[in-house]
């Protein structure tokens, strides 16, 4: 289908091809996977200092009405009532079998929300949310915003040197908070939070407005432009899973390991319990266990296992598959996550994958593979 | 040196009665840091066209098909530590095999570095 459509660009695509970006096609866009430097270097930039990622491919949808939290909880199986104004919650879209049709972010802006959503996903969400919801929320894909996000533990300094206000303090917001700050001169909805498993932080403006943040970030020593590749090298170490391989509308929140993303309200016993689609299968689930688990993998050798590789256990019989797969710039060895049978996900478990016709040893491992470094 | 190249971005010499195979700079260019090469068993005969090798980066995982039929007589052992030789010098240190050439025709028939330089240029 994208195909045949021309791509389209986010409003930094002259500063990617200005920095000799390797562009290639991404969920419609055309994106930088990497830039001069290579995904290695950026990935242990952003670890070490900040990284600047163009994630304006996603979707942006604002969301008004009445009793919106309540509402969208009979989408999202978060806490959203119990969502603070300038907070954000990681939530699901589910359908009616409990499997994952996106993952969201939605942020309660006091007289609105808004749900963030993957650029692959963003006009199937938009579609469901308003058949679903559309008689009494209005929903609205904000096509004239960007989306920035500075991640890595320089990232907290570089955005306090870029408010204008000194009012405004960059200091006190812990992760997943989310606040209006003037930037660079420019208003933005800024937000502690991102997918890399650093600190960091993901800023949305006027599209207009984004090359000249952009450019105003990058004149800082600390901050360099990173592409898709380190994104999502990033977040294969942090241990968080990527729609479309780790997550699809045949795997659960519990086979996944989402568990957390049905907040304690919404569970058996809840003062909200179930009534979202899938709240059965579901809620049956986090009582049973489920018959497969996410687990991390660690190849014993250094040939990278990658997504569709197959998984045996030790007399050869089939027990799951990679999902992502890759090389680990920070551990500098292959890393990779997959499903398996929940007998087998024990951490340390030995099993077999299969790469070009050969078994090769590869262990469950806990995830995540590089500790997280939130602002908590 | 007499280079010979394919048109996928491998490339082989002449030392002695050998033939030593690597890919070219582009292909290095194109894959991106290379973080794991498997380099074929010594003494396998492998046909012309036959993949011989894998090289993977980061991104992507790349086949190395054999440019002349042959015996593998060494690999380059070097690159299972330091397979980034590949992207530093990829023509020199980076090399992947060298074979026993089963017909010598099969070195003069590929592409000489004029033919190779007008394809790389055409693609870029």
């Amino acid at each position: 289908m994208a195909d045949h459509n021309p791509l389209q660009t986010t409003p930094l695509h002259a500063l990617h091809q200005d920095n000799q970006a390797k562009l290639v096609p991404f969920a419609g866009y055309e994106m930088p996977v990497h830039y001069t430097p290579g995904i290695i270097k950026e990935h242990l930039h952003t670890r070490a200092m900040a990284g600047l990622f163009d994630v304006s491919h996603m979707g942006q949808i604002r969301v008004d009405g009445e009793s919106i939290a309540a509402q969208l909880e009979n989408q999202i199986p978060a806490d959203l009532i119990g969502l603070a104004d300038g907070r954000q919650k990681y939530g699901l879209l589910l359908n009616l079998q409990g499997g994952i049709l996106d993952d969201l972010m939605a942020i309660n802006r006091g007289d609105h929300f808004v749900l963030i959503v993957n650029a692959a996903c963003k006009h199937d969400d938009l579609a469901l949310l308003k058949d679903n919801l559309g008689n009494t929320l209005q929903f609205e894909m904000m096509d004239d915003l960007a989306l920035i996000a500075l991640q890595g533990p320089e990232s907290a300094d570089v955005l306090s040197k870029s408010v204008s206000q000194p009012e405004q303090d960059v200091s006190r917001m812990k992760f997943m908070d989310v606040q209006d700050l003037e930037l660079a001169g420019f208003p933005c909805m800024v937000s502690r939070s991102g997918y890399s498993g650093e600190d960091g932080f993901e800023i949305s403006l006027a599209a207009e407005h984004a090359p000249s943040l952009a450019k105003a970030f990058l004149s800082h020593e600390s901050v360099d432009l990173a592409g898709l590749g380190a994104r999502d090298s990033l977040r294969m170490e942090a241990g968080l899973c990527l729609y479309g391989q780790d997550l699809d509308p045949e795997t659960t929140p519990i086979e996944a390991g989402l568990k957390w993303a049905i907040s304690p309200p919404r569970r058996a016993g809840g003062a909200r319990e179930g009534g979202f689609p899938g709240a059965d299968i579901i809620l049956d689930q986090f009582v049973q266990g489920p018959k497969r688990k996410l687990v991390g993998l660690l190849p014993e050798g250094r040939a990278p296992m990658r997504t569709g590789t197959q998984l045996f256990d030790q007399d050869s019989n089939p027990v799951g598959s990679i999902t992502s797969g890759g090389f680990s710039p920070s551990l500098g060895h292959p890393i990779s996550m997959g499903y398996v049978n929940t007998a087998l996900s024990t951490a340390g478990t030995l099993l077999q994958a299969e790469v070009r016709g050969k078994l090769l040893p590869v262990s469950v491992a806990t995830l995540p593979f590089v500790s997280h470094r939130y602002a908590r | 040196m007499n280079m010979k190249y394919t048109d996928d971005h491998e490339w082989a010499r002449q030392e002695g009665d050998l033939v030593v195979i690597g890919i070219t700079d582009f292909a290095q260019q194109q894959l991106g840091e290379v973080v794991f090469v498997e380099l074929p068993e010594v003494d396998r005969e492998v046909d012309q066209g036959e993949d011989t090798a894998v090289v993977e980066s980061v991104k992507a995982a790349g086949e190395v098909k054999s440019p002349v039929s042959g015996t593998i007589v060494e690999v380059n052992e070097a690159l299972a530590d330091t397979p980034e030789k590949v992207n530093e010098d990829p023509t020199g240190e980076g090399w992947f095999y060298k074979l026993r050439p089963a017909d010598p025709g099969q070195l003069e028939a590929m592409l000489d570095e004029e033919a190779y330089q007008t394809l790389v240029e055409s693609l870029a």
